[in-house]
């Protein structure tokens, strides 16, 4: 039989959408001609070991097709420890999975290490709002689970020099059953970058005063191509939706810049920024916590200043 | 329909104070109340409460002093209270936690729905709902932002994650956790104050769960906390303020410049 050969197109460290698209058109001529579809991902490796589950179900996250998958594919594989990243699937999928395997679990992870005696994964999370952090480990029980924040490690940087080995995980329809149906899926906008993603943020607090002063920082982060952030007080203020929070109970970011105006800098919010590589504090209050996590501050009207620094990016553009 | 809510006590965050040398918090005369992400899913229950004839079981687990936080959930518009309180389930983490509410479930269901808060504003986690779901064995969504319809068929509901918005529908039973975005609680009204003062919050304990000693409290723990430690993150800050405002306005110019549109040309 002949083969078509679709090449997977990867972005940063997933598979971009064309290769869905690429698949869909290959489905649609195999129909004409009995075609093998196949895909390529290179994969510039950091396993020893691929192991792949194909099913129509995981098209998107689904909680009963994926936690006895993962169930199943954990008691076959017997791994020590698991992790997945705390997005809203990993988030999701992790607790059923514990759930069905009787183990514990950690969430949100910003340290992780091991105890070379005992094999126990030590696993440190912020907890009580940030103000402690606090060291977890599942001493009785295999395997040891946690969830790690996107941005909190960095990257594999180079790759790493070992064969792989790819092995086929039969998925059986009892792992995938379920009555739960997926309707519809309407994607955010392009050009809206998460907050999660973004290179450069430019937040904003209470310190603003009113929702209209919001502008200057809508102003500066489209001229840089940056992206809104928001302190839990001016989210709870509807001057902005959810998706902009950054914080414990919003998103974790970890920009190159990052600019807080009118943010105090509660224990919560810095929390979610101080991986930040470079952070800007603007606040009228000299005293104000976030200038302790700072790089630079600047003590004045946030409003005013950031109007300044508008106007002067906009004649640099000029220029 | 039978709609079961659970629901954690939570210190009342805006009075947590720290010990400045041991940097754990200081417990003592702190209040609790219901977890505020929880009410969103109380309000969610109430609501559907009042399209028909169905009723709202509210349980947590919890010391004896939880008590009063589930109170609350009756002034609101719960028709039933119930508090899992033993000595045998404290230190439980938050699966031993999912396992008691998953048996109360079984034992006192079925209900038809379970809804669940995005997570509690002390531990953070969002796993009870989750892990409970799996040990019924019934379908779960998270991150609900909208209840969009209920009937006997199922559930429809929409759920905010990274990429977009995904609509589902459920079967039933199934078990939802929301967000804040679904609706604004309730505040309690006089009439329901005085109802729940005379109202009896139902302790229920292991004599009635008939969980093994294994599957409970710290024993029942997979997790144990080792060490706390308080967070190292200051940096050295150079202060512009006054006359050098503008030193500091061309700073971050200088960050800021190679990001601007034109410079990508």
């Amino acid at each position: 039989m002949s083969d078509l050969l679709v090449i997977a197109e990867r972005r940063g460290n997933e598979i971009h959408s064309s290769t869905f698209e690429l698949l869909g058109k290959a489905r649609e001529l195999s129909i004409k001609r009995p075609l093998t579809v196949s895909v390529v991902v290179l994969f510039s490796g950091g396993a020893d070991r691929i192991i792949l589950a194909v099913d129509r179900s995981f098209s998107r996250f689904n909680f009963e097709p994926y936690t006895k998958t993962l169930a199943s594919i954990v008691r076959e594989f017997a791994p020590e420890i698991i992790l997945a990243p705390a997005t809203t699937s990993g988030r999701t999928y992790m607790p059923g999975l514990a759930a069905l395997l009787k183990t514990g679990l950690t969430a949100d992870c910003t340290g992780l290490d091991i105890e070379e005696e005992t094999g126990n994964l030590l696993q440190t999370r912020p907890a009580i709002g940030g103000n402690i952090m606090a060291t977890i480990k599942t001493p009785n029980h295999r395997p040891q689970m946690a969830t790690v924040r996107p941005k909190t490690f960095s990257a594999l940087k180079e790759a790493y020099e070992s064969k792989s080995e790819l092995v086929n995980f039969e998925v059986t329809p009892d792992l995938t059953q379920t009555e739960a149906k997926l309707i519809e899926f309407h994607p955010i906008g392009a050009g809206q970058k998460g907050v999660q993603d973004a290179e450069v943020i430019i937040a904003g607090g209470m310190g603003l005063r009113k929702v209209e002063n919001m502008e200057p920082i809508f102003r500066l982060s489209k001229m840089i191509n940056g992206t809104v952030g928001a302190s839990r007080k001016i989210v709870d203020s509807k001057w902005i939706g959810h998706e902009a929070q950054v914080g414990l109970s919003g998103h974790t970011v970890k920009p190159k810049i990052y600019i807080a105006a009118g943010i105090s800098g509660a224990v919560q919010h810095i929390a979610g920024m101080q991986t930040a590589e470079f952070i800007v504090a603007i606040n009228r209050d000299r005293n104000a916590a976030i200038f302790n996590f700072a790089d630079i501050g600047l003590v004045g009207d946030a409003v005013e200043i950031l109007n300044e620094l508008a106007k002067s990016l906009e004649s640099e553009v000029k220029r | 329909m039978k709609i079961l809510v659970l629901l954690k006590q939570v210190p009342d965050t805006d009075e947590v104070k720290l010990n400045p040398e041991t940097g754990t918090m200081i417990r003592e005369g702190v209040g609790t109340v219901i977890n505020p992400l929880d009410l969103h899913a109380l309000e969610t229950a109430l609501r559907i409460k009042e399209t028909g004839d169905h009723s709202v079981t509210v349980v947590s687990m919890g010391p004896p002093a939880a008590e009063e936080a589930v109170r609350e959930a009756i002034a609101m518009g719960a028709d039933r209270a119930v508090l899992l309180t033993d000595r045998k389930f404290a230190g439980a983490d938050t699966w031993a936690t999912s396992m008691a509410l998953a048996r109360f479930a079984e034992k006192e269901g079925p209900f038809d729905l379970i809804l669940a808060g995005e997570k509690a504003t002390d531990g953070e986690t969002g796993q009870v709902g989750p892990e409970t779901g799996a040990m019924l064995g019934i379908p779960v969504a998270t991150y609900v932002s909208r209840i969009a319809e209920l009937d006997e068929s199922g559930i429809t509901i929409e759920r905010e994650v990274e990429d977009g918005k995904e609509i589902w529908k459920l079967p039933l039973p199934s078990l939802v956790s929301v967000t804040k975005d679904v609706n604004e609680p309730r505040l309690p009204t006089l009439n329901g104050k005085k109802l729940a003062r005379n109202a009896s919050v139902e302790r229920i304990g292991n004599d009635f769960l008939e969980l093994d000693p294994s599957e409970i409290g710290l024993k029942g723990s997979p997790t144990r906390v080792v060490r706390i430690g308080t967070p190292k993150l200051s940096r050295k800050v150079e202060m512009y303020e006054g006359s050098s405002i503008r030193d500091g306005i061309d700073e971050i110019k200088k960050r800021l410049a190679p990001y601007l549109e034109v410079n990508h040309e």
